[in-house]
């Protein structure tokens, strides 16, 4: 435990990715092995099931501290991470352990088990035990969503770097279900097994957005248009009758969208799709809201599939009867993916195929280009991706061939009225706010989305110190302010929805300026709001 | 029911009985002053009184001012009421103010801490009936960890910076924090350096505190003569063109806020020393105890959670608003230049 808890601080204390690195290749190549597999599981979020739920942990922390519940619950709101504050208000310990990562972990797993009073016992007795970061990582142990600015391509990159495995195929090894208390180190990351190049994708190509004028882009006629799909762009990767499916996270997500395990059967092996994950039922294109369901999933029911079923939109095939064709014009690979899916559609006239194409357009105008961007909320687009045709797919961002061209943000000028602390690098500072739009009448303020971000690090502080002077009550984190401030919110698509209150569901609702101009009075209303519904989805109303 | 010896008014802290202010944040005619941080000592004011040892620096601070030097525990009286400075060990030259008039005892503390950090007078606690005290840590997650521990940590974290090649830039508020760091570095690790808001107020410091050599960056510090350096900085000038000449270099914090993982991470820097000049959660318990004053008035920080627990525990406890900042006031790099000028 003092191994990893150290590892933490270290990790803690600096901003630098490469520190970051370093610190953990250095840890992957000292600590034992079961350490260093729960290290894995941990940072992979396999972390162990809760054993404690947060309300004792609460209570239990308060008692061990010896301050009353409601100042412990008050520490919290300001400190902002549970496990964090109980490491804060608990005395330093005089004693030490020198139990093992994977000594705690087994009992912490083993504590869901027990009664009430044996759990107690348990966590008093090591929390008088661990020091400061022991028992910031003891904690997390127990609460979960052990989030400390280690991602797991962090922790895979210094995993590589450690064992001079290929980062990819390491990824890949991690994927999928595995138990830290049964596999061993040497299974899980050192064994080589030829099944591991099986599921390599390739680097995405990227775009930039349009910056200038469209007309710069040159001769219309060299570029190929389509819509950019608002879902999870992803790999799609059939080889040697299995299917793997990569989201642009690099995350490997084939269990989650058992839709296309079908491939399998009608796919040519050596085939790589690069393509859009959308919802997709009846003949229509849900709402991101809608794949959101689905997004968090580990496991799908049946009543899920059934309610939101996905397709795969393709954009491109990066692979083919075994080649990689990433060097052949974007034309011809496309060719070669429209044969595909075409024939595909024509064979399986029973039941269609959640293998789409998304439609390339040729114009001859930029205008006509301009107008068929403007069709992209009606159709569900974020906007226009331009690819030219000659263009080869290349690795990550890069200029020139493929740019996108998004839709203007929709705005709408709203007025605060709820502030909470954030989390983590903002915790202290009142960050996360709730905007109101008026009602038809103009008379009250209703709530309708929550935003984070978008104001500058000095907007923020601000923001914060007024909200400190001008608050109205609080309800445990969160504090309602006297309706004063305004500001513009932007967000890239709206729809109708039984889940919020204002009946509408915005789109990554973010700030854009703090409109200091304008009064309450001038804030806009709930009717203006649901004017800017796309038509097509008024009529389902 | 007759007027409290102490009020707290739009100007400041007031004494009706002796038609006087302590630390006014508007102008009046005659302010004492408890010690020299932007937010207790204003500009504008006709008269100030303060303890000998702030003299020379809220004279640096606020130029040529009207201003009478006291000794600790020397009684002045004004109209009757009996005043005195008691060390507050906050930073160089801060005070506590006893009033006393009619048999009835007041302290307001200022800013204090109870540990002795080696360059300010030692706080010392003094009993009265009402206590009006600061508690911008009064909150149970401040415990702050004894000071030579937190500077065995900075020395070390000098020297690996040192070993690496490395400038070790250290963030410290100009008055108080930057001569605390100072008097405890280890000079047998290497030469320190310091930017100019810290050299010039250090320079005030020095006749009442042995301090050890500092050194000016000026244009002509190479880059070479810094590495392995350690740099003592306001924390305004984190992120400033001033800083690039340093590359490659480590920069740390040294305040009560780093106790917070988060604190740290916004504001981007390396390392987070917790050490304050302000008192952690026991030490307000343990101050306000040792006055044995029933009746407790909490003027900045976390305010409302104080009173109501010292209401727990069975004081007369209550929040007075205040335009005091604590070592928010370190934090916001406006209030740093403001001291500069």
């Amino acid at each position: 435990m003092k191994r990893f808890a150290s590892l933490i601080k270290k990790l803690d204390s600096t901003n630098k990715t490469n520190v970051k690195v370093e610190a953990l290749a250095t840890y992957f190549k000292e600590a034992p092995d079961t350490d260093k597999v729960w290290t894995i599981a941990i940072l992979s979020h396999r972390r162990p099931p809760r054993p404690i739920n947060t309300t004792l942990l609460r209570s239990w922390a308060s008692e061990l501290s010896n301050i009353p519940l409601w100042l412990f619950e008050e520490s919290y709101h300001i400190v902002g991470d549970l496990a964090e504050t109980i490491a804060l208000v608990i005395p330093n310990s005089q004693t030490e352990t020198e139990k093992s990562l994977t000594q705690f972990l087994k009992e912490i797993i083993d504590l869901k088990k027990k009664e009430e009073a044996e759990k107690k016992e348990y966590l008093l007795d090591n929390l008088k035990e661990l020091n400061y970061y022991e028992r910031f990582v003891f904690v997390k142990f127990i609460t979960g969503g052990f989030r400390i600015g280690v991602s797991q391509k962090l922790m895979t990159k210094a995993l590589a770097k450690a064992t001079q495995i290929d980062e990819d195929v390491l990824a890949f090894k991690l994927m999928g279900n595995w138990d830290p208390n049964t596999i061993s180190f040497h299974d899980l990351v050192i064994e080589e097994k030829p099944s591991d190049f099986l599921s390599k994708p390739y680097p995405f190509y990227l775009a930039y957005a349009v910056e200038e004028e469209i007309e710069k882009l040159g001769d219309v006629t060299e570029w190929s248009v389509e819509h950019k799909w608002d879902g999870i762009r992803a790999q799609v990767i059939i080889r040697d009758g299995n299917i793997f499916v990569w989201s642009r996270g690099e995350e490997l997500v084939s269990d989650k969208y058992p839709e296309f395990h079908e491939f399998v059967n009608y796919v040519p092996n050596g085939t790589v799709i690069d393509g859009e994950i959308l919802p997709f039922s009846e003949g229509v294109i849900g709402t991101f809201n809608d794949l959101q369901t689905r997004i968090g999933r580990k496991t799908v029911s049946k009543a899920l599939l059934a309610k939101t079923p996905v397709v795969l939109r393709a954009y491109d095939l990066l692979e083919w009867e075994g080649k990689d064709i990433r060097d052949l014009k974007f034309q011809e690979r496309r060719a070669i993916l429209e044969e595909l899916v075409q024939d595909l559609s024509n064979s399986r006239i029973e039941k269609a195929t959640p293998l789409q194409l998304s439609e390339k357009m040729y114009f001859d105008s930029w205008e006509q280009v301009t107008l068929e961007r403007n069709k992209a909320r009606e159709k569900r687009s974020e906007g226009l991706m331009l690819k030219r045709k000659g263009s080869p797919y290349l690795v990550g961002r890069k200029k020139g061939d493929w740019w996108k061209w998004k839709v203007d943000p929709l705005t709408i000028d709203a007025v605060l009225t709820y502030a909470m602390r954030g989390h983590g690098r903002r915790s202290n500072l009142f960050t996360d706010y709730t905007f109101a739009l008026w009602d038809d009448k103009h008379k009250e303020l209703v709530t309708f989305a929550k935003a984070y971000s978008g104001l500058t690090d000095a907007e923020f502080r601000k923001v914060d110190a007024w909200i400190k002077k001008n608050t109205l009550e609080r309800f445990g984190p969160v504090r309602s302010v006297t309706p004063e401030l305004v500001f513009e919110i932007a967000f890239e698509g709206i729809a109708l929805s039984k889940r919020h209150k204002s009946g509408i569901a915005t789109r990554f609702p973010r700030i854009l300026r703090w409109r200091q101009d304008k009064k309450i009075q001038d804030a806009n209303t709930l009717e203006d709001l649901k004017a800017m519904i796309p038509s097509k989805e008024k009529l389902h109303e | 029911m007759k007027t409290p010896l102490l009020v707290f008014n739009e100007n400041g802290i007031y004494c009706e009985a002796a038609d006087v202010y302590i630390d006014p944040w508007r102008k009046v005619k005659k302010a004492i002053i408890t010690h020299g941080h932007a937010d207790h000592s204003r500009w504008g004011h006709q008269q100030y009184i303060t303890h000998h040892t702030n003299v020379p620096i809220i004279k640096h601070r606020l130029g040529d001012i009207n201003v009478t030097g006291k000794d600790y525990r020397e009684t002045f009286i004004i109209n009757n009421v009996k005043f005195s400075f008691h060390p507050a060990g906050h930073i160089v030259g801060s005070s506590q103010v006893r009033v006393e008039h009619k048999g009835e005892i007041w302290v307001f503390t200022g800013d204090y801490k109870i540990e002795d950090d080696g360059i300010s007078a030692p706080y010392e606690p003094v009993t009265c009936h009402t206590f009006i005290t600061e508690c911008t840590f009064g909150l149970p997650a401040f415990r702050w960890i004894p000071q030579h521990e937190v500077f065995e940590d900075i020395n070390s974290w000098w020297s690996s910076n040192r070993e690496e090649g490395k400038t070790s830039i250290l963030f410290g508020y100009s008055l108080g924090k930057a001569q605390r760091l100072l008097k405890h570095l280890d000079t047998s690790i290497g030469k320190i350096f310091t930017h100019g808001a810290i050299e010039n107020m250090t320079n005030v410091i020095r006749p009442l505190v042995e301090l050890p050599e500092t050194t000016l960056i000026t244009a002509s510090i190479t880059k070479e003569e810094l590495k392995g350096s350690i740099v003592v900085a306001p924390p305004s000038a984190h992120g400033s063109t001033w800083i690039r000449k340093m590359v490659p270099y480590e920069t740390a914090s040294a305040s009560g806020w780093m106790t917070f993982r988060g604190a740290r991470r916004r504001r981007a820097i390396d390392k987070g020393f917790v050490l304050s000049d302000h008192c952690d959660w026991q030490g307000l318990l343990t101050a306000i105890k040792a006055t044995g004053a029933e009746k407790i008035i909490s003027t900045h920080g976390y305010t409302d959670i104080f009173s109501r627990y010292l209401r727990e525990l069975g004081y007369d406890a209550r929040t007075e608003k205040t335009q005091f900042e604590g070592e928010l006031a370190e934090l916001e790099t406006k209030k740093e230049s403001e001291v500069n000028t």
